[in-house]
């Protein structure tokens, strides 16, 4: 049966290179070829999943090995696929959520000229991701990881004409490396204490270690997944990214490639767990980047932007599960499959709002269209409902189980990260809230935008896309997806939290604890559901009771700061760009003139070159170095017969 | 008496470049033809040898030897280790690439009058005047010479066409250069001559003190052969003073570090990659600078081991400041072309770095790096190369949106991009994690200063791809063609080539891991063991 795992990576591969290299005659007929092959790949998944249902619960284990990577004296790197719960989880949120997607995409793409390629990339994006999480080995992770990079900055950067787009993309890849830096060097570390990087050989021997190598580790696999998670302090990609088609916002930067660095988290356990202190710095990033998220989500006008503020804020909470040790490994991975979910339906959501609004990405150009695209605002809506925790629905189940655990770490921190999940939900219901209101209710701001005028340059005019928009409904081909999401956003989370069955699945990967929350789980449930009114209720006060300003106002100190991400890219802007531009442009001048002069005038103060480097310019310098030749050769041959003689 | 294959494998392009530059004047394409068949001929040669070479078979194999000046115990001896017969399919390999690259880079210009080459007077005007020949002859030479060094065993006849290389070189950068100049056709001919003779002086110098090393090291050994003077100094019949054996390396590592080249001897390289055709510069940096990190690993690890160690910290650090600076000033460039050569100053920082820790895994890394990086400069630089002759300009500023009227073009050039910064999945990945844990291995500080070039590479790469290839498309671009058949099948074996070997480097590394197990037992170095021996 493990001869399944090669196939259900190769076939988006395939699809890959098929419709990459394939050429023009491929253009009718790639967008079809692109998702057979993703459906395929998730029908594999679903056969494997049979399979692993089929056995008993710690037996649930197939380790495929294909060749030898990279065999090099004292090193060993391995093609080798490991499937267990953890991996086969991803498995099916990955190929899924990315067959729906793909289907999706062949409505949204459709006027596209390059629409082929995006299926190629799309399908990189799936075999990349695929080798990430089903990696026997950090060696072959690591491929995955940037994989996946790559195709989200072919991605992200799909509209190239638009410099924008190119420079988001380039910000993405950039940032990421920053944070491959930590996996490298954390795969170093492994070879050089455990003398593998291999999962079970390094996971198995942690005990055998100190603890100053381990949370060396677990710091660096931290910082690798800040970078792929978009955690602080390397965030500051992840709203840029909004920049790619908005399938690909929900793909891969909702649904899958950013909840890696969970992934990630989660598979190292073993190593987070002896390494205390590295567990609190995780949950502390956790904690810090699910309330920069929110508080930029609040601020945004842009829907996707806004999107992507919830994104990063509940990959915070994903995070901060994680660094809670087996308390929270299962209960993290819960949330990332029903995020995976909701997430992605609401960004399908916004694509399908965009679709019917000429690209309009502000909300404050919105308002009123329920009436114009029930499907979108009935899916978003169960989307929207999920996110907020609104109870029986998927985000109530994991979310609720995430502030739980928080609270059940104890002491102080205990109280302290419970108390920072608990605010989270709060202004998570708010920027929802805000984000429901102003699209989808509300007076039809659309039809009366104000005309390009010298006082407010930064206000776009409405004739930007075509005139008035005229709302419509989309194609089946797009809403058929968005339902099905609506579906998983329902009711996953109930079926995964009933009887525990979710956390039981994964028991035998991640282990799991019992947490106990210093007051009752009913408390807890009650102050979430609370907190969560209050963040809706004062949502409706600002958005609902009034008329939204189509034209953003001042706003407060905080919140023109989050509207420019909390001033993340000025501060980049400020240490590391100019810092860099004034460092290379005086190593330019440097080099030109120091280290060159130096040699040069070293040479000459040894073998008085100095006169013949003047001569260089006026032509002479051709036949002093020939002679230079030359003198070299009669050297050589003065020196032989010295020796002969 | 065998067949003497290593002998042939340099003949064969000796003797085309003399056939080569022979032909008549007006088979200008004949010509090129002669020279394409010469090349692949002796990628055929390449390829038997690597057939014929068994890897866990003697160290030195296909050996020959002949009597050549007796009086001074000079042989013509030759002998392939792995590590050899990979930089000579390296070599063989490329050369039909940049023939094939550089098909129209010497053609006479209608326009202006014959270019002069080189040494030659410019009044030469007439028509028995060839550049054509001459350009593809040169290629050739170089090659002879270079799978030559591949080849000796003999100190002395490594020196030889080490130096001798520098000529035809030398004719190369300066009688060729890029058409697209700024600064008009005679601000050309001065950069390129400026570029030629600073090539010239510096390698010149290195080879100077070279040659004294070299005698140096024959009036204390009485012999030049290499295997000879290792197995003696193993075997501890040949003493060596050690200041004696410092001065040596010395001499010998300044040569290379030169030719490599290492920081701070590097700034002949951008020059001349600048102004040098793109196929001469693939030449220069993935093939003839290949000499010098090839024989750093040779003849310093292999002649002179205790002072290898003695010299490592100092090495390390300057292959460090390689790496970090040669990437900061490719972030700075201007030009294309000189952006790829500081590129590869720090590339060769890493080469220098894996082959100086002296561990297994940086040793083979380094080799493999010196494989990987002749692929994936020769792809980028070859498709920089079509891209600057369509334009006529190097100038990074005068390009923009070349995607969407060459998509082609534009796809190849994100590749060999992608390999520049070793995406993983992509052949210098696989070298470069090597050569950095084989870093991090002995030297956990080096390592990690090392992996900050992973991040700077991924910066020129980008931006370099982001400017010249994103964004609105430039007026003057609007017309431009995407890769001509000729063009396509230069870059498509070599991106095939970079897959290939990202996902499946065992060929090489099979090769490459017995000739790495010598030096290391040269050095009498152990890599360090793992803190726990994990269950495997």
């Amino acid at each position: 049966m493990e001869n399944l795992i090669a196939p259900l990576i190769a076939a988006p591969l395939l699809g890959a290179a098929v419709l990459l290299c394939g050429g023009r005659r491929l253009d009718k007929a790639g967008h079809w070829i692109g998702t057979a092959l993703a459906v395929a790949s998730f029908v594999l998944g679903a056969v494997l999943f049979a399979g692993l249902l089929g056995r008993g619960a710690e037996d649930r284990t197939l380790v495929q090995h294909l060749f030898s990577w990279i065999p090099v004296e004292g090193f060993q790197a391995d093609v080798a696929f490991r499937l267990d719960q953890l991996s086969m989880t991803f498995v099916l949120l990955i190929t899924g959520v990315g067959s729906l997607i793909h289907v999706y995409s062949i409505g949204y793409m459709e006027h596209d000229e390059r629409r082929r390629r995006f299926f190629g990339y799309l399908n990189l994006f799936l075999a990349a991701m695929l080798i990430l999480v089903l990696a026997d080995n950090y060696l072959l992770l690591y491929l995955g990881w940037e994989g996946v990079g790559l195709a989200s900055y072919l991605l992200i950067g799909f509209w190239q004409h638009k410099p924008s787009a190119a420079t988001a993309a380039k910000k993405a890849f950039l940032v990421n490396r920053v944070g491959d830096m930590g996996l490298s060097i954390a795969i170093m570390l492994m070879f050089t204490t455990f003398g593998t990087f291999a999962f079970t050989p390094v996971l198995g021997s942690v005990g055998e270690t100190g603890e100053g190598t381990l949370t060396a580790i677990a710091l660096m696999l931290l910082l690798a997944a800040c970078g792929k998670s978009a955690q602080v302090p390397l965030q500051s990609w992840l709203g840029d990214a909004m920049e790619g088609p908005t399938p690909v916002s929900a793909l891969i930067h909702a649904a899958t490639m950013v909840t890696a660095g969970v992934y990630l988290i989660v598979r190292s356990g073993a190593i987070f767990n002896a390494a205390p202190d590295a567990q609190l710095v995780v949950t502390v990033v956790g904690a810090v980047t699910l309330i920069f998220g929110a508080i930029v989500g609040c601020a945004k006008d842009d829907i996707k932007k806004a999107l992507a503020g919830s994104t990063m804020s509940q990959i915070g909470y994903m995070v901060l599960a994680a660094g809670l040790g087996p308390i929270g490994y299962a209960v993290a991975i819960m949330h990332l499959v029903t995020h995976g979910f909701f997430k992605a339906g609401l960004f399908l959501g916004a694509g399908s709002v965009m679709h019917g609004m000429n690209d309009e990405v502000d909300m404050r150009r919105y308002g009123g269209l329920r009436k114009y695209m029930p499907v979108t605002f009935v899916t978003f809506g169960l989307g929207y409902l999920a996110i907020i925790g609104f109870p029986g629905l998927s985000g109530f189940f994991s979310k609720d189980l995430i502030i739980e655990s928080a609270f059940a770490k104890g002491g102080v921190q205990g109280w302290i990260l419970g108390t920072v999940t608990l605010v989270g939900a709060g202004i998570t219901a708010f920027y929802m809230t805000r984000v429901m209101l102003m699209t989808f209710f509300g007076e039809e701001r659309w039809r009366n935008l104000p005309a390009a005028s010298p006082d407010a340059p930064d206000v776009e005019p409405a004739a930007d896309h075509g005139g008035v928009p005229h709302p419509h409904e989309s194609p089946k081909v797009m809403t058929v997806p968005m339902i099905v999401l609506a579906f998983g956003s329902v009711f996953a989370g109930a079926f995964f939290g009933i009887g525990e069955r979710f956390v039981h699945w994964l028991e035998p990967v991640t282990a799991y604890e019992h947490g106990h929350p210093p007051v009752s789980a009913l408390t807890v449930t009650a102050a979430t559901v609370t907190v969560m009114v209050i963040g809706v209720g004062l949502a409706w006060l600002q958005y609902g009771r009034r008329p939204v300003p189509v034209v953003a106002p001042r706003g407060s100190l905080l919140t023109r700061a989050a509207r420019r991400d909390l001033l993340q890219d000025d501060f980049n802007h400020v240490v590391l760009v100019r810092g860099g531009e004034h460092l290379t442009r005086s190593l330019v001048y440097v080099d030109h003139t120091l280290v060159d002069g130096v040699v040069n005038g070293t040479a000459a103060g040894v073998g008085g070159l100095s006169s013949r480097m003047r001569r260089l310019q006026n032509g002479f310098a051709r036949s002093y170095a020939v002679s230079m030749f030359g003198g070299t050769a009669l050297l050589v041959a003065a020196t032989l017969l010295m020796r002969a003689v | 008496m065998s067949f003497p294959l290593l002998t042939a494998t340099a003949v064969l392009p000796a003797l085309g470049a003399v056939a080569t530059a022979a032909v008549p004047a007006a088979r200008r394409t004949a010509a090129k033809w002669l020279a394409l068949l010469v090349s692949l001929a002796t990628l055929v040669l390449a390829a038997v040898v690597a057939v014929r070479f068994e890897p866990g078979g003697a160290r030195y194999q296909l050996t020959e030897t002949y009597e050549w000046i007796p009086a001074f115990g000079v042989r013509w001896e030759l002998g392939v280790d792995g590590i050899g017969v990979a930089l000579l399919l390296l070599t063989a390999l490329l050369i039909p690439f940049i023939v094939l690259a550089g098909w129209h880079d010497a053609d006479p210009s209608p326009s202006s009058p014959p270019r002069s080459s080189g040494g030659h007077p410019k009044e030469n005007a007439n028509n028995r005047w060839r550049p054509t020949q001459g350009f593809f002859a040169l290629i050739l030479m170089v090659e002879a010479m270079v799978i030559l060094s591949f080849e000796a065993t003999d100190v002395f006849l490594f020196y030889i066409f080490f130096e001798a290389m520098l000529i035809p070189m030398y004719f190369l950068i300066g009688g060729f250069g890029d058409r697209a100049h700024q600064g008009g056709e005679e601000a050309a001919a001065t950069q390129r001559s400026y570029a030629a003779v600073k090539f010239l002086l510096y390698n010149l110098a290195g080879g100077l003190i070279m040659l004294a090393a070299v005698i140096g090291l024959y009036v204390a050994a009485g012999s030049f052969s290499l295997p000879d003077i290792v197995a003696a100094r193993a075997s501890g019949e040949l003493e060596m003073g050690t200041n004696t054996e410092r001065l040596l390396f010395l001499g010998f590592f300044l040569a290379f570090a030169v030719k490599a080249p290492l920081w701070p001897l590097h700034t002949w390289l951008p020059n001349a990659m600048g102004e040098a055709t793109a196929p001469v510069a693939v030449l220069i940096t993935a093939v003839v600078d290949k000499v010098g990190t090839f024989a750093m690993l040779r003849f310093c690890l292999g002649l002179f081991p205790e002072a290898s160690k003695w010299a490592t910290p100092v090495v390390l650090v300057l292959a460090l400041v390689s790496i970090v600076y040669g990437a900061l000033l490719a972030v700075g460039q201007r030009d294309i072309k000189r952006l790829v050569a500081y590129a590869s100053i720090s590339h060769f920082g890493f080469i220098i770095l894996g082959i100086f820790v002296m561990t297994s895994q940086g040793q083979s890394g380094a080799t493999l790096y010196m494989v990987n990086h002749g692929i994936s400069t020769a792809a980028l630089m070859l498709v920089a190369g079509f891209l600057i002759s369509r334009r006529g300009s190097r100038l990074i500023a005068d390009y923009g949106g070349v995607q969407k009227v060459a998509p082609v073009l534009a796809g190849t050039f994100l590749v060999g991009g992608l390999a520049t910064l070793s995406l993983p999945g992509l052949a210098p990945f696989v070298s470069e994690f090597l050569v950095l844990v084989g870093a991090f291995a002995r030297y956990p500080v080096v390592g990690v200063v090392a992996t900050f070039g992973i991040v700077l590479a991924a910066l020129y790469t980008l931006v370099l791809y982001q400017r010249t290839m994103t964004g609105p498309v430039k007026p003057e671009l609007a017309k431009l063609p995407d890769l001509r058949v000729r063009e396509l099948a230069v870059v498509a074996p070599l991106i095939a080539l970079l897959i290939f070997l990202g996902v499946y480097p065992k060929p090489l590394t099979d090769l490459v891991n017995p000739a790495v197990r010598h030096t290391m037992s040269d050095v009498q170095e152990h890599d360090p063991e793992p803190e726990v021996e994990a269950a495997k």
